[in-house]
Protein backbone atom coordinates (compact mmCIF):
# COMPACT_ATOMS: atom_id res chain seq x y z
CA UNK A 1 0.00 0.00 0.00
CA UNK A 2 1.13 3.47 -0.61
CA UNK A 3 -0.51 4.80 2.71
CA UNK A 4 -0.09 3.96 6.26
CA UNK A 5 -3.47 2.43 7.56
CA UNK A 6 -4.57 5.16 9.46
CA UNK A 7 -3.87 7.88 7.08
CA UNK A 8 -5.98 5.19 4.69
CA UNK A 9 -8.70 4.85 6.90
CA UNK A 10 -8.29 8.82 7.35
CA UNK A 11 -8.88 9.46 3.56
CA UNK A 12 -11.79 6.72 2.88
CA UNK A 13 -13.89 8.28 5.82
CA UNK A 14 -13.28 11.90 3.78
CA UNK A 15 -13.88 10.66 1.13
CA UNK A 16 -16.72 9.30 1.82
CA UNK A 17 -18.28 12.48 3.57
CA UNK A 18 -17.28 14.81 0.76
CA UNK A 19 -19.57 12.42 -1.94
CA UNK A 20 -22.66 12.54 0.53
CA UNK A 21 -21.97 16.62 0.85
CA UNK A 22 -21.62 16.48 -2.86
CA UNK A 23 -25.35 14.27 -3.19
CA UNK A 24 -26.90 16.82 -0.87
CA UNK A 25 -25.73 19.89 -2.41
CA UNK A 26 -25.81 18.24 -5.97
CA UNK A 27 -29.49 17.58 -5.25
CA UNK A 28 -30.68 19.83 -2.92
CA UNK A 29 -28.35 22.49 -2.17
CA UNK A 30 -27.89 24.00 -5.90
CA UNK A 31 -30.25 26.06 -7.69
CA UNK A 32 -31.23 24.60 -11.07
CA UNK A 33 -29.32 26.39 -13.78
CA UNK A 34 -31.36 29.53 -15.66
CA UNK A 35 -31.10 27.86 -19.08
CA UNK A 36 -30.99 24.16 -19.07
CA UNK A 37 -33.23 23.68 -15.73
CA UNK A 38 -32.54 20.64 -13.15
CA UNK A 39 -30.34 18.74 -15.73
CA UNK A 40 -27.46 20.99 -15.51
CA UNK A 41 -27.21 18.92 -12.06
CA UNK A 42 -24.88 16.38 -14.04
CA UNK A 43 -22.45 18.61 -13.96
CA UNK A 44 -21.66 17.93 -10.68
CA UNK A 45 -20.71 14.53 -11.56
CA UNK A 46 -19.61 14.65 -15.35
CA UNK A 47 -16.90 17.82 -14.59
CA UNK A 48 -15.23 16.41 -11.87
CA UNK A 49 -15.31 12.38 -13.29
CA UNK A 50 -13.34 13.90 -16.31
CA UNK A 51 -11.06 16.15 -14.56
CA UNK A 52 -10.24 13.19 -12.19
CA UNK A 53 -9.78 11.21 -15.56
CA UNK A 54 -7.44 13.31 -16.79
CA UNK A 55 -5.36 13.46 -13.68
CA UNK A 56 -5.24 9.79 -13.34
CA UNK A 57 -3.65 9.32 -16.89
CA UNK A 58 -1.17 12.37 -15.97
CA UNK A 59 0.24 10.43 -13.15
CA UNK A 60 0.04 7.01 -15.50
CA UNK A 61 2.26 9.16 -17.40
CA UNK A 62 4.55 10.44 -15.35
CA UNK A 63 4.74 7.15 -12.83
CA UNK A 64 5.50 5.42 -16.42
CA UNK A 65 8.32 8.03 -17.18
CA UNK A 66 9.76 7.75 -14.00
CA UNK A 67 9.88 3.57 -14.39
CA UNK A 68 11.60 3.96 -17.66
CA UNK A 69 14.26 6.56 -16.53
CA UNK A 70 16.84 4.27 -15.43
CA UNK A 71 17.97 6.56 -12.32
CA UNK A 72 14.77 6.13 -10.79
CA UNK A 73 13.20 2.89 -12.43
CA UNK A 74 11.45 0.81 -9.78
CA UNK A 75 8.43 -1.64 -9.66
CA UNK A 76 6.20 0.89 -7.34
CA UNK A 77 5.93 2.98 -10.48
CA UNK A 78 4.64 0.33 -12.62
CA UNK A 79 2.22 -0.47 -10.29
CA UNK A 80 0.87 3.14 -10.15
CA UNK A 81 0.90 3.29 -13.68
CA UNK A 82 -1.33 0.22 -13.64
CA UNK A 83 -3.60 1.34 -10.94
CA UNK A 84 -4.18 5.00 -11.75
CA UNK A 85 -4.64 3.85 -15.57
CA UNK A 86 -7.58 1.38 -14.61
CA UNK A 87 -9.49 4.45 -12.17
CA UNK A 88 -8.40 6.19 -14.99
CA UNK A 89 -10.63 4.15 -16.99
CA UNK A 90 -13.10 4.00 -15.01
CA UNK A 91 -13.86 8.15 -14.14
CA UNK A 92 -13.64 8.21 -18.27
CA UNK A 93 -16.55 5.34 -18.73
CA UNK A 94 -18.49 7.76 -15.76
CA UNK A 95 -17.99 10.87 -17.98
CA UNK A 96 -18.77 9.73 -21.36
CA UNK A 97 -22.54 7.81 -19.43
CA UNK A 98 -22.69 10.95 -17.72
CA UNK A 99 -22.50 13.39 -20.85
CA UNK A 100 -24.68 10.90 -22.65
CA UNK A 101 -27.52 11.22 -20.27
CA UNK A 102 -26.99 15.14 -20.22
CA UNK A 103 -26.62 15.26 -23.55
CA UNK A 104 -30.04 13.67 -24.09
CA UNK A 105 -32.49 16.21 -22.78
CA UNK A 106 -30.29 19.05 -23.75
CA UNK A 107 -28.89 18.16 -27.30
CA UNK A 108 -32.33 15.81 -27.96
CA UNK A 109 -29.15 13.22 -28.66
CA UNK A 110 -27.68 10.24 -26.47
CA UNK A 111 -24.50 10.70 -28.64
CA UNK A 112 -23.03 13.37 -31.41
CA UNK A 113 -20.20 12.78 -33.47
CA UNK A 114 -18.71 15.97 -32.06
CA UNK A 115 -14.97 16.19 -31.15
CA UNK A 116 -14.83 16.05 -27.98
CA UNK A 117 -17.05 13.25 -27.41
CA UNK A 118 -15.17 11.45 -29.86
CA UNK A 119 -11.78 12.13 -28.38
CA UNK A 120 -12.96 11.22 -25.27
CA UNK A 121 -14.20 7.88 -26.24
CA UNK A 122 -10.81 7.37 -27.76
CA UNK A 123 -9.02 8.07 -24.93
CA UNK A 124 -11.66 5.64 -22.96
CA UNK A 125 -10.92 2.81 -25.93
CA UNK A 126 -6.90 3.62 -25.85
CA UNK A 127 -6.70 3.06 -22.09
CA UNK A 128 -8.81 -0.12 -22.24
CA UNK A 129 -5.87 -1.05 -25.03
CA UNK A 130 -3.44 -0.49 -22.42
CA UNK A 131 -4.92 -2.22 -19.03
CA UNK A 132 -5.18 -5.58 -22.10
CA UNK A 133 -1.73 -5.02 -22.67
CA UNK A 134 -0.46 -5.14 -19.09
CA UNK A 135 -2.59 -8.65 -19.10
CA UNK A 136 -0.61 -10.24 -21.50
CA UNK A 137 1.91 -12.77 -20.16
CA UNK A 138 5.29 -11.62 -20.10
CA UNK A 139 8.14 -10.91 -17.60
CA UNK A 140 7.90 -8.15 -14.86
CA UNK A 141 10.64 -6.06 -17.13
CA UNK A 142 9.73 -6.85 -20.17
CA UNK A 143 5.58 -5.78 -19.06
CA UNK A 144 6.73 -3.14 -17.49
CA UNK A 145 8.39 -1.34 -19.91
CA UNK A 146 5.93 -1.45 -23.12
CA UNK A 147 3.02 -0.53 -21.06
CA UNK A 148 5.44 2.33 -20.30
CA UNK A 149 5.94 3.36 -23.33
CA UNK A 150 2.18 2.93 -24.54
CA UNK A 151 0.98 5.28 -21.03
CA UNK A 152 2.73 7.96 -22.61
CA UNK A 153 1.30 7.67 -26.27
CA UNK A 154 -1.66 7.20 -24.86
CA UNK A 155 -1.36 10.22 -23.08
CA UNK A 156 -0.96 12.35 -26.03
CA UNK A 157 -4.85 12.21 -26.38
CA UNK A 158 -5.38 14.23 -23.05
CA UNK A 159 -4.71 17.67 -24.56
CA UNK A 160 -6.65 17.10 -27.76
CA UNK A 161 -9.56 15.90 -25.64
CA UNK A 162 -9.10 19.14 -23.31
CA UNK A 163 -8.67 21.52 -26.29
CA UNK A 164 -11.24 19.64 -28.80
CA UNK A 165 -13.46 22.89 -27.77
CA UNK A 166 -11.20 25.02 -28.58
CA UNK A 167 -9.84 23.88 -31.61
CA UNK A 168 -12.92 22.72 -33.22
CA UNK A 169 -16.21 24.34 -33.63
CA UNK A 170 -18.40 21.08 -31.52
CA UNK A 171 -21.80 21.02 -29.97
CA UNK A 172 -20.11 20.65 -26.62
CA UNK A 173 -19.94 23.55 -24.48
CA UNK A 174 -16.51 25.22 -24.15
CA UNK A 175 -14.55 25.51 -20.72
CA UNK A 176 -16.81 27.14 -18.01
CA UNK A 177 -13.98 27.25 -15.26
CA UNK A 178 -11.15 27.46 -17.41
CA UNK A 179 -12.24 29.83 -19.72
CA UNK A 180 -8.84 30.97 -21.98
CA UNK A 181 -10.97 34.14 -21.83
CA UNK A 182 -10.68 34.28 -18.49
CA UNK A 183 -13.91 34.83 -17.77
CA UNK A 184 -15.73 33.14 -15.03
CA UNK A 185 -18.86 31.43 -15.73
CA UNK A 186 -20.34 29.45 -13.08
CA UNK A 187 -19.99 31.22 -9.54
CA UNK A 188 -22.17 30.89 -6.01
CA UNK A 189 -23.39 27.54 -4.64
CA UNK A 190 -22.84 26.37 -7.97
CA UNK A 191 -19.30 27.18 -8.01
CA UNK A 192 -18.74 25.49 -4.51
CA UNK A 193 -20.88 22.46 -5.31
CA UNK A 194 -18.46 22.17 -9.00
CA UNK A 195 -15.14 22.44 -6.10
CA UNK A 196 -16.81 20.07 -3.79
CA UNK A 197 -17.08 17.53 -6.46
CA UNK A 198 -13.67 17.62 -7.31
CA UNK A 199 -12.49 17.56 -4.13
CA UNK A 200 -14.85 14.44 -3.19
CA UNK A 201 -13.75 12.83 -6.43
CA UNK A 202 -10.02 13.64 -5.89
CA UNK A 203 -10.14 12.10 -2.47
CA UNK A 204 -11.60 8.99 -3.56
CA UNK A 205 -9.12 8.46 -6.49
CA UNK A 206 -6.24 8.91 -3.84
CA UNK A 207 -8.40 6.35 -1.50
CA UNK A 208 -8.98 3.74 -4.23
CA UNK A 209 -5.48 4.64 -6.08
CA UNK A 210 -3.76 3.16 -2.52
CA UNK A 211 -6.22 -0.36 -2.34
CA UNK A 212 -5.58 -0.96 -6.23
CA UNK A 213 -1.70 -0.47 -5.29
CA UNK A 214 -2.58 -3.14 -2.33
CA UNK A 215 -3.47 -5.73 -4.49
CA UNK A 216 -1.31 -5.15 -7.51
CA UNK A 217 1.45 -5.74 -4.57
CA UNK A 218 -0.13 -8.89 -3.57
CA UNK A 219 -0.73 -10.38 -6.88
CA UNK A 220 2.52 -9.91 -7.96
CA UNK A 221 4.17 -11.54 -5.31
CA UNK A 222 1.28 -14.53 -5.21
CA UNK A 223 2.72 -14.75 -9.38
CA UNK A 224 6.35 -14.39 -8.06
CA UNK A 225 5.90 -17.03 -5.44
CA UNK A 226 3.80 -19.53 -7.84
CA UNK A 227 6.76 -18.95 -10.31
CA UNK A 228 9.60 -19.72 -8.01
CA UNK A 229 7.25 -22.84 -6.91
CA UNK A 230 6.98 -24.08 -10.30
CA UNK A 231 10.88 -23.56 -11.34
CA UNK A 232 11.96 -25.68 -8.14
CA UNK A 233 9.76 -28.41 -9.18
CA UNK A 234 10.99 -28.45 -12.60
CA UNK A 235 14.29 -28.27 -11.44
CA UNK A 236 13.80 -30.95 -8.50
CA UNK A 237 11.72 -33.34 -11.81
CA UNK A 238 14.69 -32.54 -13.82
CA UNK A 239 17.65 -34.05 -11.53
CA UNK A 240 15.87 -37.35 -10.82
CA UNK A 241 15.44 -39.26 -13.95
CA UNK A 242 17.69 -40.37 -16.68
CA UNK A 243 17.91 -39.33 -20.43
CA UNK A 244 13.83 -39.39 -21.50
CA UNK A 245 13.04 -41.95 -24.70
CA UNK A 246 12.75 -41.09 -27.67
CA UNK A 247 9.33 -39.18 -28.48
CA UNK A 248 8.90 -37.99 -24.47
CA UNK A 249 8.16 -34.25 -24.73
CA UNK A 250 10.01 -32.32 -22.59
CA UNK A 251 6.31 -31.20 -20.62
CA UNK A 252 5.44 -35.15 -19.49
CA UNK A 253 9.18 -35.18 -18.21
CA UNK A 254 8.69 -32.35 -16.06
CA UNK A 255 5.56 -33.90 -14.48
CA UNK B 1 -37.36 19.07 -10.74
CA UNK B 2 -37.24 18.59 -14.65
CA UNK B 3 -35.87 15.98 -16.19
CA UNK B 4 -36.01 14.05 -13.28
CA UNK B 5 -35.08 10.21 -14.59
CA UNK B 6 -31.86 11.37 -16.65
CA UNK B 7 -30.70 13.25 -13.21
CA UNK B 8 -31.41 10.59 -11.38
CA UNK B 9 -30.19 7.43 -13.19
CA UNK B 10 -26.84 9.82 -13.80
CA UNK B 11 -26.49 10.28 -9.65
CA UNK B 12 -27.62 6.54 -8.83
CA UNK B 13 -25.55 5.10 -12.01
CA UNK B 14 -22.45 7.02 -10.48
CA UNK B 15 -23.14 5.65 -6.82
CA UNK B 16 -23.03 2.25 -8.02
CA UNK B 17 -20.35 2.42 -10.41
CA UNK B 18 -18.29 3.86 -7.86
CA UNK B 19 -19.35 1.37 -4.69
CA UNK B 20 -19.10 -1.38 -7.37
CA UNK B 21 -15.57 -1.15 -8.31
CA UNK B 22 -14.94 -0.34 -4.30
CA UNK B 23 -16.59 -3.48 -3.31
CA UNK B 24 -15.09 -5.57 -6.14
CA UNK B 25 -11.52 -4.38 -5.12
CA UNK B 26 -12.07 -4.93 -1.42
CA UNK B 27 -13.18 -8.61 -2.28
CA UNK B 28 -9.98 -8.94 -4.41
CA UNK B 29 -7.92 -7.52 -1.77
CA UNK B 30 -9.16 -10.48 0.75
CA UNK B 31 -8.94 -12.97 -1.43
CA UNK B 32 -5.23 -11.95 -2.20
CA UNK B 33 -4.14 -11.48 1.47
CA UNK B 34 -6.00 -15.19 2.08
CA UNK B 35 -3.77 -16.77 -0.69
CA UNK B 36 -0.55 -14.72 0.60
CA UNK B 37 -1.77 -16.22 4.35
CA UNK B 38 -1.69 -19.52 2.84
CA UNK B 39 1.47 -19.83 0.59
Amino acid sequence: MLFKPVVRRALGWAALIALIALALFGLWGAPPDGYQGDAQRLMYLHVPAAWIAYFAFAITAIASALWLWPRTRATVWDRVAGSSAELGVMFTALTLILGSLWGRPIWGAWWAWDARLVTTAVLFFLYLGYLALRRVPASPDARAKRSAIAALIAFADVPIVHFSVEWWRTLHQQASVFDPAHKTNITGVMAFTLWLGVLAFTLLYIYLLDRRYLLAALEDNFDARQLDQAIKERQAGAGTPGPAPVGQSESEIGR
Amino acid sequence: MTNVGYVLTGWLLTAVVLAGYWLRLTIRIRRAERLDDQS
